[in-house]
């Protein structure tokens, strides 16, 4: 397929994704606000910009990490390229770029999302943004659920899969090694009520806490960082991301020899992944190896690009425009 | 909202002899609206152009700020052409659209027509749109207009005149298929009673003619547009989905070992077929403009060579410059021998000296016309003109009379229009569109243009106009869609 077609059904689902976890944890932390109240911590919104990765963006352009400020700057501060308004103009834009092969019925989902949240998310006030993060969210799985019954399982489509499930373990590592830190020195709340409504908290930030709860009958920190690095089932663990990850650059690079760079970096990461377990990660730092992988996963990123969009020695002119990608 | 009073004005209307009278054979849908209440029929309205907008029907309007997306107004009541005036207009295209071609293959290769003397030799070799690199070109099975979209409108009388051919890149067809598959659900009784003609299949005949290019069984097809802000993308998309080829940019495409290839996460790979939607001017930056960022560099020599076919032909824009137009019905005797069936609209030529005297003295009474511009650009409407703008205008044509030429207003026919809480006639055209294959096709059916302004004349979209679908009947037999 044509390379420039593949990039970009590989970044709108990226964005998706991505817009799909900033609106999961928006929500969980409005939610989780009212609880902490009642506990009597104080807000909690700086986090949420860290785990975003877009800290220094915000302290340029905002005074302070209030509930309003970090809640615009996310959802729909069109100058932030992560908000969730700005994932889904650029999706839709890419989108629109290649519709000739995704269905019609990805497009028009992903174009009616778009012109919704332009039309009525601007006019909410943050007390009634719930319906809308749940809206963004259903948006997302919507599209997961068009391309799987919508679309043959091509080569596109496997693209398509493949940016989702670089996304969503890079998101749930962020979260993960932000909240961990948060969560983890509150001494006095250790074994309190409160610590298990954090601990839900992050759970839910990753849609984990129902399935978590079938595997492990406490919520206890190891217990919850074992499941988000490990789990061999739930479907936005690090492990089961990246080896679906895996299968679909499998069926990408059928054929090809010798196989591209990036299949190989990706299954580094996946043995990487099932060569350690949860203790000594703990032991050795949680924080390290995390980033270690996230550095990992940024080379594989990079692999996908050179491999398979970037045709370097053939290009002979500078495109006239670029989808903004990030 | 009923048809009871509607006035027809004294224009030719599409939907009634006169006054209260609807023609034959569109009662159907003249009872359906009537039997339908006020706020019934306006959430119809509604439910079509939501359906249209969601469907990301839209296009840009050029200079507009970016962004700035529009459907292409919609008007859900249905422009009706009886079988019997459509089995003229489809003769008349086919004849005028088999002439052409064999003018366009003559003035690149032997030019009889010029040393006949039939038109005249620097009206030709001296016209912008004439490509000097095509001479001595042969395309595939010798189609240069592999599709058209022919503009036709009728007078007072109903007569049907063809006002304009577009030969290089006609866009507006995926409204023609868009359109249908929105009003069958909008009025689907009516639609099913009055035995109307498909164009659901237009995609599919469109890929038979590309896929007739080449001489491999089973070739490598795309569809190459100028990219995402392009103001008909939509419709490069549509066309590209629906026939279920690649749509490429140039910046996908490359010229390797006198092949053109496209960029894919596998390496190169061969094309065979191109169906462009970019002008001659930007398809090579090595031929043509070479500041175009838009097209492949080489590409024409690989054409040149044989070695992929391009839909339309390069070069086809000679042959529907807006004066070689007034020498369209000697062509078509020229080539064919034969009397035209569909007439032009008389046109003076500004270059000759006596008919530009004739339209400068009655500027009032024409439709002054830039000869290379389109889209209702550079266009003097005289009757609807102020003494200073004829004055400017008159300027313009003594100092470059090649460039214009002028016709007498046409009292355009007209159809209903839901405006408001009544039912009002406006200007409309038709835009059928034909294929040049293994045979020539009509597709029946074609883009209704409305002029939604009332008195306007101007139907072009980016002028304020809008569309409506087309309901050609077929002659009895069984209903289909």
């Amino acid at each position: 397929m044509l390379s420039r077609v593949a990039e970009a059904v590989y970044w709108m689902h990226r964005y998706v994704e991505r817009a799909e976890n900033v609106a999961r944890f928006v929500h969980v932390n409005l939610h989780l606000l009212l609880d902490a109240d009642h506990h009597g911590a104080g807000e909690q919104w700086l986090p949420l910009v860290t785990t975003s990765g877009d800290h220094e963006d915000f302290e340029k352009r905002y005074s302070r990490p209030t509930e309003r400020n970090v809640v615009k700057f996310l959802t729909f501060d069109t100058e932030n390229p992560n908000s969730i308004i700005s994932c889904f103009r650029v999706a839709r834009e890419n989108a629109r770029s290649v519709r000739d092969t995704i269905s019609s019925e990805m497009w028009n989902h992903l174009n009616q999302t778009y012109l919704m949240i332009e039309r009525e998310g601007r006019r909410r006030r943050i007390e009634d943004l719930q319906e809308f993060y749940t809206q963004i969210k259903n948006a997302s799985h919507f599209l997961v659920g068009l391309a799987e019954t919508t679309m043959s399982h091509n080569e596109a489509w496997h693209f398509g899969r493949l940016g989702r499930l670089i996304e969503r373990a890079d998101k749930t590592a962020r979260i993960l090694d932000v909240r961990y830190f948060i969560l983890l020195p509150g001494v006095e709340y250790v074994d309190s009520p409160y610590d298990s409504v954090l601990w839900t908290a992050l759970l839910k930030s990753t849609s984990a806490f129902e399935m978590y709860r079938k595997a492990h009958p406490h919520i206890h920190h190891e217990n919850v960082a074992d499941f988000l690095l490990f789990d061999r089932m739930f479907a936005r663990s690090l492990y089961w991301c990246i080896s679906a990850a895996e299968r679909s650059m499998d069926q990408i690079t059928e054929g090809m020899r010798p196989a591209p760079q990036a299949a190989a970096e990706l299954s580094t990461l996946r043995e990487t992944l099932e060569s350690t377990d949860v203790k000594s990660v703990l032991a050795n730092g949680l924080h390290e190896f995390i980033d270690t992988f996230q550095f990992n996963l940024n080379v594989v990123g990079v692999q996908i690009h050179q491999s398979f969009f970037a045709m370097k020695e053939a290009i002979t002119q500078v495109p006239a425009q670029m989808q903004s990608q990030g | 909202m009923r048809f009871d009073n509607y006035r027809t004005d004294g224009f030719y209307d599409e939907m009634f002899e006169s006054d209260g009278i609807p023609r034959a054979g569109v009662e159907p849908i003249i009872e359906t609206i009537n039997g339908l209440r006020p706020r019934d029929l306006k959430r119809r309205q509604r439910a079509a152009e939501y359906a249209l907008l969601n469907s990301g029907n839209t296009f840009n309007v050029y200079g507009a700020k970016e962004g700035a997306e529009k459907i292409l107004p919609f008007d859900i009541i249905p422009r009706i052409v009886p079988a019997n005036e459509w089995s003229t207009l489809e003769a008349g295209l086919k004849q005028r659209i088999r002439a052409l071609n064999l003018f366009i293959g003559d003035i690149y290769n032997e030019k009889k027509i010029l040393r006949d003397g039939v038109v005249p030799e620097e009206m030709i070799l001296g016209a912008e749109s004439y490509r000097k690199n095509c001479e001595g070109l042969r395309p595939p099975k010798d189609i240069w207009i592999h599709i058209t979209g022919t503009d036709l409108v009728r007078d007072e009388s109903g007569t049907f005149f063809v006002l304009e051919d577009n030969l290089r890149c006609p866009s507006g067809v995926s409204y023609v298929v868009e359109n249908r598959n929105v009003l069958k659900s909008t009025f689907p009784n009516a639609f099913r009673t009055m035995n109307v003609r498909p164009t659901i299949d237009y995609p599919d005949r469109l890929r038979r003619t590309l896929r007739h290019l080449s001489r491999k069984s089973n070739p490598r097809i795309i569809v190459l547009t100028p990219g995402v802000y392009n103001s008909a993308y939509f419709e490069h998309a549509f066309l590209a989905q629906q026939m279920g080829v690649e749509l490429a940019e140039g910046r996908d495409l490359v010229v390797v070992d006198d092949e053109l290839k496209l960029r894919t996460t596998r390496g190169f790979e061969t094309v065979d077929v191109v169906y462009r939607r970019i002008d001659d001017d930007f398809l090579d930056p090595r031929s043509f403009r070479s500041d175009s960022l838009l097209g492949v560099p080489g590409i024409m020599d690989v054409y040149r060579k044989g070695n992929v076919a391009l839909a339309n032909a390069v070069g086809t824009g000679i042959a529907d410059d807006k004066a070689i137009y007034a020498y369209t019905p000697r062509i078509i005797k020229y080539y064919l021998d034969e009397d035209p069936i569909l007439p032009i609209v008389p046109t003076y030529i500004c270059s000759d000296e006596k008919e530009r005297q004739h339209v400068l003295e009655n500027l009032d009474r024409f439709v002054v016309k830039a000869v290379n511009l389109s889209g209702g650009y550079g266009m003097l409407i005289g009757p609807k003109s102020t003494a200073a703008e004829r004055e400017a205008f008159a300027k313009k044509i003594k100092a470059n009379p090649r460039d214009f030429v002028a016709q007498p207003t046409i009292s355009l026919s007209r159809a209903p229009v839901i405006a408001g809480d009544r039912f009002a006639g406006r200007h409309v055209d038709l835009r059928p569109y034909i294929l040049y294959g293994r045979d020539i096709f009509v597709l029946p059916g074609g883009l209704t243009r409305v002029a939604l302004r009332e008195g306007s004349l101007v139907v072009n979209s980016s002028q304020g106009g809008g569309s409506k679908d087309t309901w050609v009947l077929s002659d009895g037999g069984p209903a289909n869609a």
